[in-house]
């Protein structure tokens, strides 16, 4: 190792000694051939091993050593830094609108400015700080969002006027500009010297770099990995990371037990011109303008400038290929555009001389935010790629979580948005990913507003009442590939179309949805959930029980036809899952969670169930549609199609029972609605889907029942404190700390995961706690709406976020959930929250830098909802409208 | 006054028709992929026409365009008959006994032609009868005929054409008890159409040309250029050929009149057409059908007017002439226009506008830098220059339509100027046909996966 390590260092000498070889030089792309005798032979085995010399690879290397793992090996198919890392814009910036991205790239930032101290290598790191210019004033607004949140995170930055923006950058041509945000703690590194600093630093700290290593295959027996193909022979390993970047899809599909990265590459141009007549100072902030699409940073004297076009070239389709890596070439003509957009923000630098068109692949996901984690069916195969253009922004953070990940068995920040187990297979279709990140890319400069969909890779999993209902007015959105419906537009009557309907403001649909939740209140309304991820797990002993119960916090060991709302809890206590299970009989469950569980949830089961061949676990999300009869109707209506009683007394609330619905029989029937409503979900085998819908419908008219969206659900659940998983709810929150104490059965009589953490919670109190709040002096019509992610402020200090918000067209009012956490006012500790701490405060929501007074409960206005008759309680709960 | 893009494109436009062929599993079998056409008009209305259809009992596809004279009677008649002329020429005996039969007892008939026709080009309904009922008479003699060859496809073109103009002629002497009908087939056989038909079936290629229409052939060369190839000869005073075959029809006497001022008789252009009995038939003739015919007729001038010289009819023929090509390769493209197209624009530049239409090339290549010193503003400059060039592709979904842009717009560079097409464009309709002619473009893709 010593010896790569001064082969390493003699390298970043030769090149920091030539000025001129960054970018400028012909791309040697990834696959070399020239025979060069390799110094060092490769070990037979390493506890880990890492392919990807790029600065995903660098720092996973980087941070896992410094965490004291030393078996490392890092394999690098070319050079070190010399992908995609060698041509990235080095920008390292945190204005990012993920608070998890946010954390990432804060972190990367420290991380670099102390790099080259650390390890004596030069990264180029330079404080600029960045300008992100709004041309409009929705612009402004998703800025001020982001300033938001950076600023309670103690990131400095401040939304500026134009002429701020051009004191700050002389060039910026400000006519057309209604603001701009700085962000002056921003920086700019040479890209590739800073994964050579990681890999210099992994190298002390032990770790084997081994350049010219091309991984074939990753081979896993019995769901673990047990070792690497490489073209210099083998290794033997217990953890295989694969950062390959771009190819890090193909790598995954290499080997027998496919491991599914949905990531796709696209090119990306960026300019490099020579230096102005008066060279441009190292220390000019960096400008971003999304409305041109485009950023624009200093480098040497002269400016780096790319962007992210509206018709970007996807490429490797179909894996890697001679003939399109050779066609990375410059494109002017498509480039144009840019180039326009660049000479727009800046007319002052017509004259500037061309140096290069710099062409470099950048890989994109589905979503727009990275993957990393751990594969949910090889163990020990873990996978950081995908960094959608921001490698250099993420690669230090992104590292860290998972380094932390795999040493800890879980990194230190919910990474659920990042988790590769939000994909499956379904994503993994070239011909999706293709058309995705077509649509990905353009987004990367798109204003985010709320509830926007993807409109590309549709309706691929949708419920067999799709045409009917879409023939009725749905509108869709998509979750996990399959098509949910959002609402449904009443004839005659027309929405703005898509462009115009992307607002912070009060949206287009508020009347439909309103009309929608009005009918779920007084009659009935029927929503297909079909999308929920539903398992069986059953047994031919007690096996089943037994697993769940140590599984489950809640008790599962009740009565035959019961539903127990429970969580599914990791070791600290915080929620993986929170589901719904119903005991079909002694021995078999049925269980509902979220849709995006489908993989975490069933690798989550597999890795932790006995593997006994007389207890199974059976994915039946597709064999179920599933119809949520919501309101007070909803009981007539049933209990004419199945001639059975439905009243509470014959079926109580969290009941499963199945019956027969029109002709249909061996339908499954329980007494839960999501929402907190009464009603029922039917889960029907397809093939009679058809068939009681229709039956559902007809019956219902006399009831007054109506198509309803999720939409209207998400409105209903979250006026009633509802909390959804993957919204509200996460790995890192607790029973206790978001009052579902009651779910936790902590002496049912057995041990379950998780167990002790909430013991000594319940000794010693929580950090946080799930708060609702009730938006007092909002106007719903004039104001900017609620998100969520917007900073909670108790006493006018910052306390946390909120996670989901809604408007309740039952208070009038906007609700918000979110955590309520204690910072010790001088260290910043946290401290224990009480319900005293909550209910004594008061409290203001920052909607995009304008705060509205709010009112904190720790409980729902049960008794408001579930009757409207019993309009005297309303005012003895103290809930007062003005 | 200009109009604007949206405005000049939605005039181009408005006539625009394509017709690809339909595939089966995926794969076009026929030696045609389909075809584009447009009409852009210069006379009010226009005196063009087009038609295009499929053989639906013999193989091949039929396209065609007819330039009308002395109004549009004519043209638009041969547009509606000359294809059912010339499929039942191909028609083998006993398709034809089997198409009589069914008339004869009242059963449906067997379809013979598939139209592709844009709304705007319409059928006389009120002509449909008389125009079927001498139809029959032409295939009853066919069968009567029976020659039990097999049909010749030089022979069936130039048997439909001359035995359609025929008709045309009978039917206004004949007249029609209709007023309506009778005032028609007079207008009919009084003005005049060219003809240029193409027949495509597999690799065979016939051209039957009437007048001065014409029909060229695209050819990319190995070297990716285009080059053109004429299917068709010009019938008129430039045609020395022409020249000579009327003066072989008619005594020497008349060699100084026949030809004037590069005209026929000093009056008409084209050398051959249909109609045009005036330069046809007996004076006697004409002076008869002309004073027993409505009284429109006898109040026009032009229809009673007798050209001078006028002594050995007939001066004028519809016999077409045919060219038969077989498809190579290397041929991309068949353009069929009227002579509104071959006025403004050369052969030559026809076949590279069209080739590099359809192959979407367009000659650019990919800037590079390389070691030259550019600077960004140059670089932009360049940028917007090539785009505004190709825009003008991008528009046109038509190469029918792509080529009037051309060939209205052009300025002297070779590219489309779009003031000088707003121009051309907004000129009021008398002016209209003083600057330019009807133009009626059909271009034919071939299939070079089948040939």
């Amino acid at each position: 190792a010593a010896g790569m390590f001064l082969r390493l260092l003699s390298d970043i000498q030769w090149r920091a000694a030539n000025p001129k070889w960054r970018g400028v030089a012909t791309p040697r792309r990834g696959t070399s051939t020239t025979a060069e005798p390799h110094p060092v032979s490769l070990p037979a085995q390493a506890q880990v091993v890492i392919c990807g010399g790029g600065i995903t690879g660098t720092s996973v290397a980087y941070h896992l050593a410094k965490m004291g793992w030393k078996d490392i090996v890092l394999l690098e198919q070319g050079r070190l830094a010399a992908g995609t890392t060698r041509f990235c814009a080095g920008i390292v910036s945190t204005a990012r609108p993920v608070s998890i991205e946010l954390k990432m790239a804060h972190y990367s930032n420290k991380l670099y400015q102390q790099l080259e101290q650390e390890t004596g290598v030069p990264t180029g790191y330079t404080k600029t700080g960045s300008i992100s210019l709004a041309q409009t004033q929705d612009r402004l607004i998703s800025l001020r969002r982001i300033a938001s949140s950076l600023n309670v995170m103690g990131i400095p930055c401040e939304i500026i006027t134009p002429k701020q923006a051009v004191q700050l950058h002389p060039l910026i041509n400000i006519h057309d500009l209604v603001g701009a945000m700085y962000v002056p703690e921003d920086a700019l590194v040479t890209s590739a010297n800073v994964s050579l600093a990681l890999a210099t630093a992994a190298s002390r700290n032990g770790v084997q770099i081994h350049e010219r290593t091309s991984v074939s295959h990753v081979t896993v027996q019995k769901g673990r990995v047990t070792g690497v193909e490489t073209d210099r022979g083998r290794i033997q390993c217990q953890y295989f990371v694969n950062c390959a970047g771009q190819w890090a899809y193909e790598l995954g599909h290499s080997g027998e037990e496919p491991v599914h990265i949905p990531l796709h590459a696209c090119e990306h141009f960026y300019l490099l011109t020579h230096p102005l007549t008066e060279p441009l100072s190292s220390s000019l902030p960096t400008v971003v303008d999304p409305d041109g699409r485009i950023y624009i940073r200093n480098w040497q004297g002269g400016i780096l400038s790319g962007g992210f076009e509206k018709n970007p070239k996807p490429l490797f389709t179909e894996g890697r290929n001679q003939l399109e890596i050779q066609n990375l070439q410059e494109d002017w003509d498509h480039f144009g555009p840019l180039l326009s957009a660049i000479l727009r923000r800046m007319p002052g630098l017509e004259a500037l001389q061309i140096m290069q068109l710099v062409n470099c692949p950048e890989s994109f996901t589905p979503d727009m935010r990275c993957i990393m984690g751990e594969s949910p069916t090889a163990r020990g195969y873990f996978v950081l790629a995908g960094m959608n253009s921001a490698g250099i922004s993420y690669g230090g953070g992104a590292g860290k979580y998972l380094a932390e990940w795999m040493v800890n068995g879980y990194p230190s920040e919910n990474v659920w948005p990042l988790d590769l187990k939000r994909f499956g297979i379904l994503q993994s279709s070239r011909t999706f990913l293709r058309h995705r990140v077509m649509e990905v890319m353009p987004l990367m400069c798109d204003l985010k507003v709320p509830r926007w969909d993807f409109q590309t890779g549709r309706q691929l999993r949708t419920s067999p009442l799709y045409d009917r209902l879409d023939a009725q007015g749905a509108r869709w959105m998509e979750k996990h590939g399959f098509e949910r419906v959002k609402y449904f537009v009443p004839p005659g009557k027309d929405l703005l179309d898509l462009g115009h309907s992307k607002t912070f403001y009060k949206p287009d649909w508020f009347d439909i949805v309103g009309a929608e939740v009005k009918c779920c209140k007084e009659a009935v309304c029927v929503i297909d959930m079909s999308s929920f991820t539903k398992f069986e797990i059953s047994s031919t002993g007690d096996q089943a029980l037994e697993s769940l119960q140590y599984l489950f916090s809640n008790d599962l060991d009740v009565p035959v036809g019961h539903v127990v709302h429970t969580g599914m809890l990791n070791e600290k206590g915080g929620y993986e899952n929170d589901c719904s299970i119903a005991r079909l009989s002694k021995r078999s469950f049925f269980m509902i969670s979220p849709t995006d569980q489908q993989v975490h949830c069933w690798a989550w089961l597999k890795n932790r169930l006995p593997d006994d061949s007389n207890l199974t676990v059976e994915d039946v999300t597709w064999k179920y549609t599933a119809l949520n009869l919501i309101g007070p109707r909803a009981v007539d209506v049933l209990s004419e199609l199945s001639y059975a009683p439905m009243t509470a007394e014959h079926f109580p609330s969290l009941f499963c029972k199945e019956m027969s619905v029109g002709y249909a029989n061996g339908i499954r029937v329980m007494s839960i609605t999501h929402t907190g409503e009464p009603g029922f979900v039917l889960y029907i085998p397809i093939e009679y889907a058809l068939h009681v819908y229709n039956e559902v419908m007809n019956m219902g008219q006399k009831y007054g029942i109506r198509n309803a969206g999720y939409y209207a659900l998400r409105s209903l659940r979250i006026e009633k404190f509802f909390a959804f998983w993957g919204q509200d709810l996460d790995a890192f929150t607790t029973p206790m700390e978001c009052g579902r104490e009651f779910q936790v059965k902590l002496e049912k009589g057995m041990e379950f995961l998780g167990q002790e953490a909430l013991l000594e919670q319940k000794q010693n109190g929580v950090y946080k706690r799930f708060t609702m709040f009730i938006l007092e002096d909002h106007d719903t019509d004039m104001d900017l709406w609620p998100w969520w992610g917007e900073p909670i402020f108790r006493n006018g200090r910052y306390v946390g976020k909120t996670t989901s918000s809604a408007y309740s067209y039952t208070l009038e009012r906007h609700v918000c959930l979110g955590f309520v956490h204690n910072f010790d006012e001088k260290t910043g500790e946290e401290l224990v929250v009480t319900t005293d701490f909550i209910n004594q405060g008061e409290y203001e929501i920052d909607i995009a830098g304008q705060r509205f007074q709010a009112k904190a409960k720790l409980y729902p206005f049960s008794s408001l909802f579930t009757q409207r008759r019993r309009k005297d309680e309303v005012e003895l709960t103290g809930y007062q409208r003005e | 006054f200009y109009l604007t893009p949206p405005q000049v494109n939605s005039i181009l436009k408005a006539n625009e028709y394509s017709f690809k062929v339909p595939e089966f599993d995926g794969k076009n079998v026929s030696s045609v992929l389909g075809f584009d056409s447009n009409q852009l008009p210069a006379n009010a209305p226009i005196e063009d026409r087009r038609s295009a259809a499929t053989c639906l009992q013999t193989r091949g596809m039929l396209l065609g365009v007819f330039d009308g004279h002395a109004g549009c009677a004519c043209a638009q008649a041969v547009s509606e008959r000359l294809f059912y002329y010339i499929a039942v020429s191909l028609l083998p005996h006993e398709t034809l006994l089997e198409i009589e039969n069914a008339v004869e007892s009242g059963r449906a008939l067997l379809p013979i032609l598939q139209w592709h026709k844009h709304p705007n080009d319409y059928f006389s309904k009120e002509a449909s009868k008389l125009y079927f009922n001498s139809l029959r008479t032409y295939w009853q003699e066919l069968i009567d005929l029976n020659s039990g060859e097999t049909t010749d496809v030089r022979e069936a073109l130039i048997n439909a054409f001359k035995r359609l103009d025929n008709d045309i002629s009978l039917e206004a002497q004949v007249g029609d008890p209709n007023s309506f009908l009778n005032y028609l087939v007079l207008r009919v056989a009084f003005s005049g159409a060219t003809a240029c038909v193409a027949h495509v079936d597999g690799v065979d290629l016939h051209i039957a040309n009437t007048g001065d229409s014409r029909a060229m052939l695209g050819v990319q060369e190995e070297d990716g250029s285009w080059s053109a190839v004429n299917l068709s000869y010009d019938h008129n005073a430039q045609n020395e050929h022409e020249v000579e075959r009327l003066k072989m029809e008619h005594p020497k006497s008349e060699e100084k009149s026949l030809v004037k001022q590069d005209r026929l008789l000093g009056l008409l252009m084209p050398f051959r057409a249909f109609g045009d009995v005036k330069f046809k038939w007996s004076i006697e003739l004409q002076k008869r059908v002309v004073e027993s015919g409505p009284d429109q007729l006898n109040d026009n001038e032009y229809t009673k007017f007798i050209p001078p010289n006028y002594h050995t009819p007939p001066y004028l023929t519809a016999e077409p002439e045919v060219i038969h090509h077989r498809l190579r390769p290397q041929d991309k493209f068949l353009v069929l226009a009227t002579d509104g197209l071959w006025e403004t624009m050369h052969r030559q530049d026809v076949a590279r506008i069209v080739g590099e239409y359809l192959t979407g090339v367009h000659h650019q290549q990919p800037i590079a830098v390389g070691g030259y010193k550019v600077t960004l503003g140059q670089m932009h400059g360049l940028l917007t220059e090539r785009r505004a060039r190709i825009s003008s592709v991008f528009e046109d979904q038509n190469a029918a339509t792509h080529l009037i842009r051309h060939a209205v717009g052009n300025n002297e560079f070779g590219t489309v100027d779009h003031e000088r097409l707003s121009k051309m464009l907004s000129l009021p309709e008398e002016l209209a046909r003083m600057y330019r002619d009807d133009i009626t473009i059909i271009v034919v893709q071939f299939n070079s996966h089948v040939i």
